[in-house]
């Protein structure tokens, strides 16, 4: 089977999203919605490329240090993460983000607001083998007891916490194994796209991470798949539309939460504020 | 020029407290983040500069350009808002993001990415007090930011519909049973809403002279880092924590250069976030944490 250069590089940026969406998909398990993992992408991508172009490291083990880091840094940012709910959690993550990109808009040794260059290496096999292996890890999660877990934590933290789980573990694991996965797609992506700025980890970025999820259905781990799948290849079909092409996601994502609010959502997939359901209850 | 720095921080923020109260309004009503605030403050900005190249005085096209944002506004409410009631706050936050990079778009096409300028619209005249200098400008900004929070704190102090978005925003049903009319108090909470945003967008462009499609992210969501600081849906708090973070930047652009003054802005609504949630002046009750 051969592939032209442009569906290699189709199927290549596929499986990127693909990672960069179970990043976001990961603490929405727990109920958290993270705006911020651009930053985290971010992290691995300049750690990735610091080694690889500045210390000469092979590909491999520099994405993984990057993706390390991105971990790091998601526990440090995920506990403090637990006293917040919501949309609350949302800003406060976007914020983080920002703080990430302006740090690396003033980093001089990855060359602030010039950027950098000098990467290059991802394969495609590269990424389909980490897109495998991480699918593989989400599928024994999700089939394990840890997946358990993470649908109570979900559904009702009180309730999880009460049958002897460790709530806190749950949530900053996910949100720093989310982390991981950005740093991950960070790496890959910035030795495949061959330069990267400040400026391509901004806040739609987060976003587009989050669409990924949201068009799969947040029900499975592999809703994400075909979610990343369809963000990759439908621009690309969408080609005509030339500049109006962003307006058209807007709209299309719009356009999905007014027609299925919750079929999108086949669970309650986000905490619903309980304290409220009691007021109107009683 | 230390006080000179705090009345250019006090001109910044005050925009930042009119787009703050513009979130902070619909929050502390509904319970919900209306993101696209953002562009509508833009779109603000843009229908002004239209209005004022084409001669209008400064007046009348702050109170055209305010009323097409309060429009724009509804019309998010329309398809953002209105289809998604009964669900989680987090889900009409993500749909009026999809908003906001439907109207970011919108406006790149229509008006080109550059930046543009806003004409001369007031006559400059520069006052000198001892070793500060004022200018008209500066006078205009401050006068129409305070004025339309005085305005906007008799709407809801003191007027009927005021108390019923009072009401709705203490408990909905409760407010229901006792006949508030629950449609105009959504219509007229988001017109106001997106009318202070359009203002800010107004007095951005006489302040900067510099304004583009993407100030909605750039500048709109420092708006919702003035609401978080002051607390969450508390107008009070959105008016004292705009100049405070005004300040904040014109401070640390001059003391720890430019590259600081996001750090700055951000750090303190993570600070903010973590140490103090419900804010400087308190969260309203029903935004729950």
């Amino acid at each position: 089977m051969t592939l032209s250069d442009y569906h290699q590089t189709l199927l290549l940026l596929t499986g990127i999203n693909i990672l960069l969406g179970w990043s976001a998909y990961l603490p929405l398990a727990t109920g958290q919605l993270s705006l911020g993992n651009a930053g985290f992408m971010a992290v691995g991508a300049y750690a990735a490329s610091l080694l690889t172009v500045q210390q000469g490291w092979p590909l491999t083990p520099a994405i993984v240090v990057g993706a390390l880091l991105a971990a790091g840094l998601g526990v440090l940012v995920g506990f403090p993460a637990l006293r917040l709910h919501g949309i609350y959690l949302a800003i406060a993550t976007l914020g983080f983000g920002e703080i990430v990109r302006t740090f690396f808009l003033n980093f001089e040794r990855t060359g602030g607001p010039m950027g950098m260059r000098g990467m290059s290496g991802t394969t495609l096999g590269m990424v389909w083998a980490w897109v495998l292996a991480c699918g593989i890890g989400l599928f024994v999660l999700a089939h394990a007891r840890l997946g358990l877990s993470l649908d109570a934590v979900h559904d009702d933290e009180v309730a999880a916490e009460l049958i002897g789980l460790n709530v806190t573990a749950v949530k900053v694991g996910a949100f720093g194994a989310g982390a991981a996965l950005a740093g991950l797609g960070g790496g890959l992506y910035a030795h495949h796209i061959l330069f990267i700025e400040p400026g391509t980890f901004n806040f739609l970025e987060s976003i587009t991470m989050v669409l990924f999820v949201l068009l799969g259905g947040m029900r499975t781990f592999w809703g994400t798949i075909i979610g990343a799948a369809v963000f990759t290849i439908l621009p690309d079909l969408l080609r005509f539309l030339k500049d109006w092409r962003g307006a058209f996601f807007g709209a299309l994502l719009v356009a999905l939460l007014i027609a299925r609010p919750w079929g999108l959502l086949p669970r309650r997939t986000l905490r619903i504020p309980l304290r409220r359901l009691a007021r109107t209850g009683g | 020029m230390l006080l000179q720095q705090l009345i250019n921080g006090l001109m910044l923020g005050a925009s930042y407290a009119l787009i703050g109260v513009a979130f902070s309004l619909i929050l502390g009503i509904f319970d919900m983040l209306n993101i696209a605030i953002g562009e509508v403050f833009m779109l603000g900005a843009f229908f002004g500069l239209a209005l004022v190249t084409r001669g209008m005085p400064f007046l009348p096209a702050l109170l055209i350009a305010m009323v097409l944002a309060g429009l724009v506004n509804l019309v998010v409410e329309r398809f953002a808002f209105r289809p998604l009631r009964g669900t989680p706050p987090v889900i009409p936050l993500l749909s009026s993001i999809g908003f906001s990079m439907l109207l970011t778009d919108t406006a790149v096409n229509v008006w080109g990415s550059e930046r543009t300028q806003f004409p001369p619209s007031v006559r400059v005249l520069n006052f000198e007090l001892g070793p500060i200098l004022v200018s008209s400008v500066q006078l205009v900004i401050l006068g129409t930011a305070v004025l339309l929070m005085v305005v906007l704190h008799l709407l809801v102090e003191r007027t009927k519909i005021g108390r019923g978005m009072r009401a709705v925003a203490e408990n909905p049903e409760t407010a229901s049973i006792l006949g508030v009319d629950a449609r105009r108090v959504i219509v007229t909470t988001f017109f106001a809403s997106g009318a202070l945003a359009g203002a800010a967008g107004m007095l951005v462009g006489l302040t900067f002279s510099v304004i583009s499609p993407f100030i909605g992210i750039e500048i709109g969501l420092k708006g919702v880092v003035a609401m978080v600081v002051g607390g969450a849906g508390n107008i009070q708090g959105a008016m004292l924590a705009g100049p405070i973070l005004g300040i904040a930047e014109v401070l640390s652009v001059a003391y720890l250069g430019a590259v600081y003054r996001d750090v700055v802005v951000y750090g303190l609504l993570i600070l903010v976030l973590v140490v103090r949630p419900q804010g400087l002046l308190g969260a309203v009750e029903r935004a729950r944490l």
